[in-house]
């Protein structure tokens, strides 16, 4: 089930060197066709090997023109079919149409802090190195699960 | 100028090298900073530390698209030695109770995390009813109540998993210290110590760039494999394996060729998933409380329940090990009783009898999100297909099989555990274990393999399956302070590699070189006598471990013929990995990561051949030796790989309980 990319949307990122679905696909799939020579189409992405694309989505919803589209795979799937996502900051939607003309839509959360505002060790202590060698993180957070010791039979 | 065959190179020396940037890689780095700190004054200086992940950390590794369940969450009402039971019967009885169980106290530490950082978690309210996690309940670490899908597993609104805790690690490291799109192919060991590892090299998938890394310690942790086996697609689905195609076996075979003892990696994975999506089954089984059935409507888990008896005692748990349920729905398929369903649409109508409206109105949602949040391309195939969970059943299948330490399966790396938990220090060693290797569980740091500096976590670390995204995070953390331990221990210790640079540089750029050399041989520039493309030599691998190393060609059954038949094919195989072309820095990528492949193939066929029982039924089969041998065979198999001569040495490890194994049959 390939990614293909629409001729009449994809900008190639503005000239920039590197484009989002290059940068975001983790199997280096997406390649940006800088002369034309490999698809005919000068400055816009392709998906440069569709037969190992694990439809992850991630060049699609990080596509900053919604130009990524999937079809899905022709070797399985009947004609027709389409599931696209629109990725906000703190949602997602999902727009199904199946072969038959049925169309669904979903939203879901997904993620309830604004996206960078992480603050990874705001509030926390430092490390005590003198507990290097011992159980249990620099930072505890109710979640250490002390065990009843009576289960340990070898010790 | 650096130009295609003629690659610039990188040095680089840090304390600390971390490969890979999925679960495990993003623990660490967020441990690592506070660690490094402290010990600033114990080193007299900083700590330096670098991360190299092949792809962006925001989407790498199996959490690219997202989860919808965290699968190991113990809560205060379970023990983490309930938590080392279960996955010790999931795995036919031989895993590491010292690692399970040390695994067990850390993770919820890392749940929590993850929703402070911003990762939605369902809960319930006081009535029992469910809500997505945007709603602002009480958080896990204030007592919330999470919604279980299992005894393990809570659900999450998980599409942004791997980028929230990207997010975390990426600011924790800081951005100079991370170098994305970059693949590591080989370990290099020390000058002066073999069984010491000193560096990495790699190379940048976007520019003529060769990366040389000298370092103290490493971790080793680029997830599990894929690939090696023949997919049920063949065609343009092929990219849909259930495993993350992306993973291709690079912790195990770097492993393997800097000299660690790897520990069952006759181990495998074969899911039982909604065919051709390979969508996840868990909640539809947990959540939905759905059953599957043969094409009779027959509920095959009843039909065949004798046959669990053939497998005293992991059998007889409450929860059968997941290789035995495959076990009783193969038997359906083989005698043509297919195809094998899963009833939604009862299991729905059930739901809508005991639900509130509104939870009615959430149901369905909760059904696509499933998919939705980890499988997408399953969604394409119900819409494809006209399937309405509601209206129509979905066809189950197996899989073809996957090699990983962190989900239900448990090859990989044998690591040094905790040594509070009573786990043996010292062991009568087998025969033909190695005279160089450690005695007992635990040989030094948390986490380090039998090679000095060498760390590992995630689905690196063998002997130990379920940890999960949850659990390979903590694992993550518990190696960077032990690796921080040890470069202090070690601080005046210089590193040196054993390779010259140059022999380096140009063993990574041989498929290239190759390529330019012969390239006008022929006009067409995949069929050349002088070498073979990244991609048929991958096809051959998989013909290969299909047809004789229990693939979907054979049932998943092999034998000991056919095991001799494979070792010899894969010897051939391995000898013209060295005739690999690269006609440009992505087919480069494809050439090393197919032999990654070959070694983690090599190390699986091996490990079957050595192992003479059948201890995963349903997983796979030795027909010759088609039982389970508890008085012979209870033990792990591990191995180390000789990378001079190439060959494997295979020998058997005592397994010890540490927690009492009787409760689960009670
Ligand atoms: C299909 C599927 C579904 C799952 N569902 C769930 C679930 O519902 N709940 C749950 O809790 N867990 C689930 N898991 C398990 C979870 O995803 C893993 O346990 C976890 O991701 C393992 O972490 P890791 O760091 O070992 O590997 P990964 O997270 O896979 O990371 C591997 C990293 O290594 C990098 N890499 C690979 N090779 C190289 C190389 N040669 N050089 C440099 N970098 C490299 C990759 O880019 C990636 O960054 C699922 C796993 C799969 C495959
Ligand atoms: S991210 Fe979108 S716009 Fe940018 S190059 Fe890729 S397809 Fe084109
Ligand atoms: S869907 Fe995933 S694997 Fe396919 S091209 Fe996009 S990012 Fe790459």
């Amino acid at each position: 089930m390939p990614t293909f990319v629409r001729t009449d949307k994809c900008d190639g990122c503005k000239g920039q060197d590197r484009t989002a679905c290059m940068y975001i696909c983790p199997h280096n799939l997406m390649k940006l066709d800088k002369d034309g020579s490999e698809t005919g189409h000068a400055m816009k992405s392709f998906n440069q090997e569709p037969d190992q694309c694990w439809e992850c989505y991630s060049c699609v919803k990080i596509c900053p023109q919604n130009a990524i589209e999937v079809r899905p795979y022709a070797d399985i799937v009947p004609l027709g079919a389409s599931v696209q996502p629109l990725r906000g900051t703190d949602s997602i939607m999902w727009s199904i149409k199946f072969r038959n003309g049925t169309q669904k839509r979903f939203k879901f959360p997904i993620r309830t802090t604004p996206e960078g505002s992480i603050d990874p060790y705001g509030g926390k202590p430092d490390a005590d190195f003198s507990k290097i060698g011992g159980t249990g993180f620099f930072a505890t957070n109710n979640g250490y699960r002390e065990g009843d010791p009576s289960e340990l039979i070898a010790k | 100028m650096a130009e295609f065959g003629n690659p610039e190179v990188v040095e680089e020396e840090v304390d600390i090298l971390i490969i890979g940037g999925g679960m495990a890689a993003c623990g660490t780095g967020y441990e690592i900073m506070p660690w490094a700190k402290a010990a600033e004054a114990a080193m007299g200086r900083e700590i330096t530390i670098k991360l190299v992940d092949k792809a962006a950390m925001d989407r790498s590794g199996a959490v690219a698209q997202g989860l919808s369940a965290i699968n190991t969450y113990i809560g205060n009402e379970q023990d983490p030695a309930d938590y080392a039971r279960m996955v010790s019967n999931d795995l036919m009885g031989i895993t590491r109770d010292d690692l399970t169980y040390d695994l067990g106290r850390h993770v919820d530490e890392s749940v929590h995390l993850f929703e402070e950082w911003g990762l939605p978690i369902w809960k319930l309210d006081d009535n029992g009813e469910r809500f997505d996690g945007s709603k602002g309940m009480a958080p896990l670490a204030d007592g919330g109540t999470p919604v279980r899908s299992g005894k393990w597993q809570i659900m999450i609104n998980g599409e942004s998993y791997k980028w929230i805790v990207a997010e975390a690690a990426k600011k924790a490291l800081g951005i100079d210290r991370i170098q994305e799109h970059t693949f590591i192919v080989k370990l290099v060991n020390d000058k002066s110590a073999s069984n010491r590892i000193a560096g990495a090299v790699g190379f940048s998938v976007r520019e003529d760039k060769v990366f040389v890394y000298k370092f103290k310690a490493c971790l080793l942790v680029a997830g599990g494999c894929v690939n090696i086996f023949r997919p049920r697609s063949v065609g343009e689905g092929q990219g849909r394996a259930w495993y993350p195609v992306w993973n291709a076996g690079s912790t195990y075979a770097m492993a393997a060729e800097a000299g660690a003892e790897m520990t069952l990696m006759e181990n495998r994975f074969v899911p039982t998933r909604f065919k051709d999506g390979y969508g996840p089954v868990g909640a539809w089984f947990l959540l939905f409380k759905s059953t599957a059935t043969n094409a009779f409507g027959e509920v095959y888990l009843d039909r065949n329940k004798e046959m669990l008896d053939d497998y005293p005692p992991y059998g007889q748990a409450a929860v059968p090990a997941s290789c035995l349920r495959n076990h009783l729905m193969l038997r359906e398929m083989r005698e043509g009783r297919g195809p094998i369903w899963m009833d939604t649409v009862s299991a729905l109508a059930r739901l809508r009898e005991t639900l509130s409206p509104r939870e009615v109105k959430h149901l369905e949602a909760e059904a696509w999100e499933d998919f939705l949040d980890m499988c997408i391309g399953q969604c394409g195939i119900w819409a494809g297909e006209n399937i309405e969970p509601e209206k129509k059943n979905s066809e189950l299948m197996p899989t073809e099989p996957y090699l990983l330490g962190s989900h239900s399966g448990c090859c990989g790396i044998w690591v040094s555990g905790p040594t509070d938990v009573g786990a043996p220090s010292s062991e009568g060693l087998g025969e033909g274990v190695p005279k160089h290797l450690p005695s007992g569980w635990n040989w030094g740091y948390r986490g380090m393999t039998t090679v000095q500096g060498l760390f590992t976590a995630g689905d690196g670390v063998g002997a130990s399956g379920h940890k999960f995204s949850s659990g390979s995070h903590a694992e993550g953390r518990m190696c960077a302070k032990s690796m921080i331990q040890f470069v202090v221990d070690n601080k005046d210790h210089v590193p040196e590699l054993a390779e010259s640079v140059d022999d380096l540089v140009a063993q990574i750029y041989q498929p290239v070189r190759t390529y330019l050399e012969h390239k006008d041989y022929s006009t067409a520039i995949d069929i050349n006598p002088h070498y073979i493309t990244p991609r048929m030599l991958q096809f051959r691998l998989q013909k290969i471990m299909d047809e004789y190393v229990a693939g979907v060609a054979t049932y998943y059954t092999t034998n000991a013929n056919m095991l001799e038949v494979a070792e010899g094919k894969l010897q051939e195989l391995k000898i013209d990995a060295g005739k690999m072309r690269a006609k440009d820095l992505h087919e480069l990528l494809r050439a090393w990561e197919n032999y990654h492949r070959i070694l983690t193939a090599e190390a699986h066929m091996k490990h079957i051949q050595f192992r003479e029982e059948s201890r995963y039924p349903g997983f796979y089969y030795r027909m010759d030796k088609n039982f389970v041998d508890e008085e012979n065979w209870k033990c792990f198999v591990n191995s180390v790989y000789n990378k001079k001569s190439k060959q494997w040495t295979c020998f058997k490890r005592a397994h010890v309980d540490l927690v009492d194994k009787s409760k689960l049959f009670k």
